[in-house]
This record gives structure tokens, C-alpha cells and sequence, in this order.
């Protein structure tokens, strides 16, 4: 973002960073630049509170009246707990005969309908993986999990979008199962630990990296703190 | 699996050293058209999805919502979008401003980026100056920079 500032400011337009995280903004010093410190992913705070993103769009603005380059600190901040995990009820099993992912990725379908219907498809899925090839998806991270080399384990496309297709269909279906809107990272953190595909993303993952493979190939599966 | 730490990790990812921070004198702000560009691998679904490298811009309409948010990086929390497009791409924020003449008018189109690049050569050399251009031709005076 920084880069692109002084890049548009010497085209001669005035720039404002909207920068999560203070140590990059400094370190590329755009001619202005709010710092916030907010979750990673809502640069303007937070999601359907029109007052708190004007809050944080006059104070944005503001910077037009500085002189010189001037990098501000957000007033307020918005902490991530990293305990905070969605309250999220999982569909009962439906067919014991089935891997617990494919059972479960099919009882959260008509969350993720209505999700979709309510919010459209902004993170869900398309990437490589849709509704028509989903189950192949988890079925190639069960035989992963299960000792099949990740390239023959028949999985749709590079991991690491699968990976986000997977989690987007979660994470999805999750805003139409959950009271309350999710916090940020709670979702994320309710697919890798809670849900059956998430474990078993996770643990293909593992598998991944324990037989050798690129470490680009899996660790973006995941966020990198995992 | 914390903001903390993600932030952590990337803090000390080193930036593009600018010489020279150049610095445009804006107009007033009830007089300007303001743009968005974004780093969130936004587009709409009948645009071209951003490959792993892709180092070029989309061109977002503001008189569209129905965008995806594509990017490539795993680390960061994508709901905040799901739930409400202004929290990346805050265009019914801009509207708004512009409704109460707060700010002259919003730029009709706005342009994205996938921020998840580690050579940024080629964005500053080509896309970024394209980008640059393709905006100052449709008149923009102010641009706000969102990342995910």
C-alpha cells in the first residue's frame, strides 16, 4: 500500500495509508498515513457500523491539512485476544458411514445457502473448489491424511486455494450460524480447531510437510502463526 | 492463531526505499474526487481472478457491491468483508460523504491490487504508474490506500 502511495502522490493525487501494521508503514514512510491498529483484514475497524467507519474516515481526512509527510496513530484500537472463538453450533452427525469432514461439510450446506442468499459469495468459494467438487476436495485431504502422496491424492487445484475455498464455505455457512457477528479471526480460529474439516485440513497439512513437499505448497493452507 | 501474531511476523518485512517521499498539495476536500485502491485482491466474479504473482490491477465500479475478495494470503480475517464490503472498500461511506458534501464527489471507478507480492519492482516500474494514469485521467485528486 505504501509503495503504491508514493507512487499515485508523485502522479500528483493525494494519498492516505490505511496501515494495520505501524512497523511497515514506517519503513516504506508514505507521504500520510493512518495507522490503526485493527485486525488484520478491517482496515476501517469495524463491519456494518457505519458511525465507527466515519469515525475513522474523518480522522483520515484530517491528514489532508498536514504540510509535510505525516504518519498519525488511530486513537482507538481494536485487540485481537486470540481466545475468541466463534460460538458456533456443528450440524449432528447425519451418516456415521461417512469421514466426519464430508458428513459435516454436507450438514453445514444449508447454512452456507442462506449465507450466500443474505451476503452473497464475497469469501466463499470459486477459487478452485465450488459446490460440484467439494467433497473431492476433502476426499483428497482424507487420503492425504491417510498416506497418499499430496500429488496423486487428487486434490482440485494448488493447496493453498483449496485450502481458502474450504475455509470459505466454513466460514461462510458460519455467519448464518452464529447469534452474533463473528469477531475478527473467530471464525478462522472455529474451522482450524473445531470443525472436522478444519482438524483434517490441518492435518494433511502436517502430512504435507512432514513427507517433504515444497514448504510453500502447504504452509499457506493456513495462516502462518498455525 | 492471533492478529498479534501474524502482525508480528510481518512487521519486519523490509519495505521499497523511497529516496524522496513526494508530496501533492490536495484540494479542498469538498472540491475532491476521491478513489479507492485497495491491496485486497478485490474484483468482480466476471473480471480475471488474480493469479499467485499477478502484479496488475482490477478495475472496481462504484456502482457495483457484488465483489469477491481473492487474495492469496491465508493471514487475515476475511468475514469483516462478508458481513460488509466497507469494511475493506468503504464506497457507501464515500457516497455518503459526498451526499453531505463533505467530499466533492467519488470517483466512479476505484482499483485494486493483490497485495501478496515480495518483488515489487514490477508495480513500481508498470501496474502502480498504469494505475496512477488510469486514475488521474478520470480526474481524481484523493486516493485512499486499504489494505486487508
Amino acid at each position: 500500500m505504501s509503495t503504491l502511495a508514493h507512487i499515485f502522490e508523485a502522479a500528483g493525487m493525494a494519498t492516505i495509508v490505511f496501515g494495520s501494521i505501524k512497523e511497515q508503514v514506517e519503513s516504506t514512510a508514505p507521504p500520510r498515513a493512518l495507522c490503526c491498529d485493527f485486525p488484520l483484514g478491517r482496515p476501517l475497524g469495524e463491519p456494518q457500523n457505519p458511525e465507527f467507519q466515519h469515525r475513522v474516515l474523518e480522522s483520515a481526512f484530517q491528514l489532508l491539512e498536514a504540510e509535510e509527510p505525516t504518519i498519525k496513530e488511530y486513537d482507538v484500537s481494536i485487540p485481537d485476544t486470540a481466545d475468541e472463538v466463534l460460538a458456533c453450533p456443528l450440524p449432528p452427525r447425519h451418516d456415521p458411514d461417512l469421514h466426519p469432514a464430508l458428513d459435516e461439510v454436507r450438514g453445514l450446506r444449508p447454512a452456507y445457502d442462506r449465507a450466500i442468499e443474505k451476503y452473497g459469495n464475497r469469501i466463499g468459494m470459486g477459487r478452485t473448489v465450488d459446490l460440484e467438487n467439494l467433497e473431492e476436495a476433502i476426499a483428497a485431504l482424507i487420503k492425504i491424511t491417510e498416506g497418499t502422496p499430496w500429488k496423486e491424492a487428487g486434490i482440485p487445484g494448488f493447496p493453498s486455494r483449496v485450502s481458502q475455498d474450504i475455509r470459505g464455505y466454513y466460514e461462510t455457512a458460519a455467519l448464518e450460524l452464529s447469534e452474533n457477528a463473528p469477531k475478527a479471526w473467530a471464525g478462522t480460529r472455529w474451522f482450524f480447531k473445531n470443525t472436522e474439516a478444519g482438524k483434517l485440513l490441518m492435518s494433511a497439512r502436517q502430512t504435507m510437510a512432514d513427507s517433504g513437499a515444497n514448504q510453500p505448497i502447504w504452509f499457506y493452507m493456513a495462516p502462518g502463526d498455525s | 492463531m492471533a492478529d498479534s501474531d501474524i502482525k508480528a511476523m510481518t512487521a519486519q518485512i523490509p519495505g521499497v526505499d523511497f529516496e524522496e517521499t513526494s508530496f501533492t498539495n490536495p484540494v479542498s476536500l469538498n472540491e475532491a474526487t476521491v478513489a479507492i485502491v485497495t491491496s485486497a485482491a478485490l474484483h468482480h466474479p466476471d473480471d480475471e481472478e488474480f493469479t499467485m504473482l499477478d502484479i496488475g490491477y482490477r478495475v472496481l465500479e462504484s456502482s457495483k457491491h457484488d465483489y469477491v475478495l481473492r487474495h492469496w494470503s491465508p493471514n487475515f480475517d476475511p468475514t469483516g468483508f462478508a458481513l460488509d464490503i466497507n469494511t475493506v472498500f468503504p464506497i457507501d461511506r464515500l457516497q455518503e460523504l459526498a451526499d453531505q458534501n463533505v467530499i466533492g464527489k467519488v470517483a466512479e471507478q476505484h482499483l485494486s491490487y493483490a497485495g501478496n507480492q515480495f518483488d515489487l519492482s514490477s508495480i513500481q516500474l508498470d501496474s502502480g504508474p498504469s494505475g496512477a494514469q488510469f486514475l488521474k485521467d478520470q480526474g481524481v485528486d484523493v486516493v485512499l490506500l486499504t489494505p486487508v
